[in-house]
């Protein structure tokens, strides 16, 4: 069983007012077990993880390994068979219960899920109008404000479909933060984007990051993508997953590009790669196995 | 006037006048029993033009007015009788897996009997005509709006569902702000369908019986061998089904202008 | 119900009942005896699920002439459903592929195609010399215009890369016509076959109701002419159990043809 545990890197003085506001996550050992057609499958065993307010935890880890099973478990989109996950000090998740979805924890999904049918300001503002916090005027004015700081003034107009991939994903998290949500969760949002948008859309990311504080849980498959972003990256092992490895990014912030050749980064990828190695050669097994 | 020199703009009226042509040919100069009986496109388009027709029915004549007022008063009640039903069932059976599951075999059982095998008894039960043929023209039309409606609410991604709860909105909110604008495509779709298929259950309902309407003019015309207005009458049911598909298309395109607004590349 | 997300529940065993479904229809059933006990006027000639049943197990199970109505029916479906089939899709595929022939032809099919194909019936009787011909041709009417505009959009809704891609490669018309157009276009065929079989089948029996003396549709309007609502009743579920009948057929090669789909 593997303990991880993850804190923002930053001054103190940030890490103290980032901790005021909540986020603080802890699961213990969380389990999840499916049974299609009666047969046991174990998607997840003994996942225990702890994530200080503020801190940006990346999960990383082959395909199948349960990390969006737990990213579900966290949301409250999917209920759990064993073990707890805690909020703030308050039950999120047990056997047999399950806090609705909520502002608290916002997802933001992998193919993007701004209504197509509304514009860029009403679905940004739709949060907390819909949770009656704030009128309507009240969160028109404060989504565009928000939109300005990221640059995304002039699509407030526009519809989703005539907003390119990576403007979608901007408005998607900026529709998120609407709700200063405790946790802000990502589900390999920028798993469909090339290279150059990719990088793109990291330093978007990272500066709503610095400007917001909030946790953040971002799960990805892409390992340097991972180390780049996170303070904590945690990998998964292949199916039943569970925590395999911990590994705390000590690099400085705010990242910048140039620090992917530099020694720091490449001895925390090497790290973190033999594991990756070794869960995606035994899930490529299994898979022939299953197979023949 | 850019469009009178595009090319499949004459071609289309060549395949018009193709066609009338070929009406034409084969009424009058094929020598076989069958061709004869025809009515041939020139006796036709006067008799519909004229204001003094030989039969009684042509654009100027009231009557005509009258049997286009009754079809389409029947379609229209029964189609909206079907939207008001069919829409909502559809929603739940798609949005509700337990409905759906009490709902799926009552109507599997139902749905295989075409809906003009119904004529009969529904003129027993509604010891009537008129409404018998308002019911048969409903069955089609609900049948045709629930499966579409169904299928709409069943294929909306379940991100935006999660996504809506996320950001904190309750079962009502959800209808308004998810169901209905994600299956509004598909339902519009249905109501398309519905509309076609409703003509055609109206047109062959009152053929089989019914007073006054298109449909009862054609058999009235064949009946009293009027066979020019058998055409007209045919041709009008076209055209209004035509027109009432299209128009339901329009507002379907105006309600939903967020899909006439994307990039236009494919995913 | 697990609250405001569908949730989708771990698939079930496939043979498992519907008991719900049941219990509406069980419901449907007794609504059904209610109505003929205390309904009003009209219903009173009504027969119930049990009498209906009564009456078929003595009248008609053992009825050769009841059986021949089968025969006639599925018989003048059968042939105009085929005719329209092999006449309509290689129709599609002309006015798709070919822009001359879209250009002039598919505006007439667009103009023909609202006109409700029972409306055909009176000149089809004009036309054909027997009534057997002009069922026929009826039948054929309505699947004929839908698979005609099923193939021609699917056609038309190719992906021109594809095409372009083939034929930069090298490839022939006959191979790009076997090999790419054929495969896209054999999904609409087969929802094109669905949606044709229904109609038919709704128009078999309306045109037997007017212009015929055998057959399931005349069976039925035999009934209502009568005022046996029973006949009626036992005449509208044979229908429906004919047409289910076809429709089953229809699927299963629909499943030959696409094998690749679940």
């Amino acid at each position: 069983m593997m303990m991880a545990a993850a804190s923002p890197s930053a001054s103190p003085g940030a890490a103290a007012s980032a901790r005021s506001l909540g986020g603080r996550l802890s699961a213990r050992e969380v389990g999840k077990t499916y049974d299609p057609d009666g047969a046991c499958v174990e998607a997840l065993k003994d996942c225990s993880l702890e994530v200080d307010a503020g801190a940006f935890v990346a999960l990383v880890g082959p395909s199948g390994c349960g990390k969006t099973t737990l990213l579900n478990m966290i949301a409250g989109f999917d209920t759990l068979s064993r073990g707890e996950i805690y909020m703030d000090g308050r039950v999120l998740a047990a056997p047999e219960r399950r806090r609705r979805p909520g502002p608290d924890r916002v997802v933001v999904f992998q193919n993007g899920a701004l209504f197509p049918w509304k514009t860029v300001l009403e679905n940004v503002s739709y949060g907390p109008v819909r949770q009656r916090v704030l009128t309507r005027r009240e969160a028109q004015e404060k989504a565009v404000d928000l939109l300005r700081q990221c640059n995304l003034h002039d699509v407030v107009a526009a519809y989703p479909a005539q907003l390119s991939s990576g403007m979608q994903r901007r408005v998607e998290i900026v529709r998120a933060l609407m709700n200063e949500p405790k946790v802000l969760l990502l589900d390999e949002p920028f798993r469909a984007m090339d290279t150059v948008t990719k990088t793109a859309m990291h330093q978007h990311l990272l500066e709503m990051y610095r400007l917001s504080r909030k946790t953040v849980l971002f799960i990805t498959h892409d390992l340097e993508e991972a180390i780049y972003l996170a303070d904590t990256v945690i990998v998964m092992t292949t199916r039943p997953g569970t925590i395999k490895l911990v590994i705390n990014v000590k690099l400085e912030r705010p990242r910048q590009p140039k620090i992917l050749f530099s020694h720091e980064y490449l001895e925390l990828k090497r790290q973190a790669a033999e594991s990756i190695h070794e869960e995606a050669r035994k899930a490529f097994e299994r898979g022939e196995r299953e197979q023949a | 006037m850019l469009w009178m020199r595009n090319r499949s703009f004459w071609m289309m009226w060549l395949g018009y006048a193709g066609a009338a042509a070929l009406w034409y040919g084969s009424v009058k100069w094929i020598p076989i029993g069958p061709f004869r009986r025809l009515p041939d496109p020139v006796a036709v388009i006067t008799e519909w033009l004229s204001p003094n027709p030989t039969f009684g029915i042509s654009i100027f004549t009231s009557p005509y007015y009258l049997h286009i007022l009754y079809s389409t008063y029947r379609a229209t009640a029964a189609f909206l009788l079907a939207v008001l039903l069919g829409v909502p069932l559809g929603i739940c059976m798609g949005w509700s897996r337990s409905f759906h599951r009490y709902a799926s075999s009552l109507l599997g059982l139902l749905r295989p009997i075409p809906p003009l095998a119904w004529v009969p008894l529904a003129i027993l039960i509604f010891s009537g005509a008129e409404p018998a043929v308002i019911f048969v023209t409903f069955l089609v039309a609900f049948y045709a709006t629930t499966l579409n409606t169904l299928t709409g609410v069943s294929s909306i991604d379940q991100d935006y569902f999660r996504a809506a709860a996320c950001l904190g909105a309750t079962r009502k909110d959800i209808l308004f702000d998810v169901v209905i604008p994600g299956a509004l495509p598909n339902i519009f779709t249905g109501l398309q369908i519905a509309m076609g298929a409703a003509w055609f259950s109206l047109a062959a309902g009152e053929m089989i019986a019914a007073q006054y309407g298109l449909g009862f003019l054609i058999m009235e015309s064949y009946n009293l061998i009027q066979f020019p207005t058998i055409v007209i009458a045919m041709a009008t049911l076209g055209i209004i089904g035509f027109l009432s598909s299209a128009l339901i298309r329009l507002l379907g395109a105006r309600l939903m202008r967020w899909r006439e607004q994307s990039l236009g590349l494919p995913a | 119900m697990l609250g405001l997300v569908p949730l989708r529940s771990p698939a079930r065993c496939r043979w498992r009942i519907n008991w719900r479904g049941a219990v509406t229809v069980a419901g449907f059933v007794l609504l059904w005896e209610l109505l003929v006990r205390f309904g009003g006027a009209g219903l009173e000639g009504i027969p119930t699920l049990a009498q209906v049943c009564r009456a078929f197990w003595d009248k008609y199970l053992t009825n050769a002439q009841y059986w021949q109505s089968w025969l006639v029916s599925f018989e003048r479906v059968a042939y105009g459903f085929a005719l329209a089939q092999l006449l309509g899709i290689p129709l599609g595929l002309l006015l798709g592929t070919r822009r001359i022939f879209h250009e002039v032809a598919y505006p007439v099919v667009e103009l023909l195609r609202p006109i409700p194909p029972l409306a055909w019936v009176p000149l089809s009787i004009l036309f054909w010399p027997t009534a057997e011909l002009s069922i026929i041709f009826i039948t054929f009417i309505g699947p004929f215009f839908i698979i005609i505009v099923n193939v021609h959009d699917a056609v038309r809704s190719l992906r021109k890369e594809h095409l372009w891609l083939a034929r930069s490669l090298g490839a022939t018309p006959s191979y790009i016509f076997r090999r790419i157009i054929l495969p896209a276009v054999i999904p609409s065929i087969a929802a094109g076959m669905t949606l044709g079989i229904a109609v038919s089948w709704n128009v078999v029996i309306a045109a037997e109701m007017i212009a015929s003396d055998v057959g399931l549709g005349r069976l039925t309007w035999e009934g209502y002419v009568s005022h046996t609502a029973t006949t009626v009743i036992i005449g509208m579920i044979s229908i429906g159990l004919a047409g289910y009948l076809s429709t089953l057929v229809v699927s299963y090669a629909e499943r030959k043809l696409m094998p690749w789909q679940k």
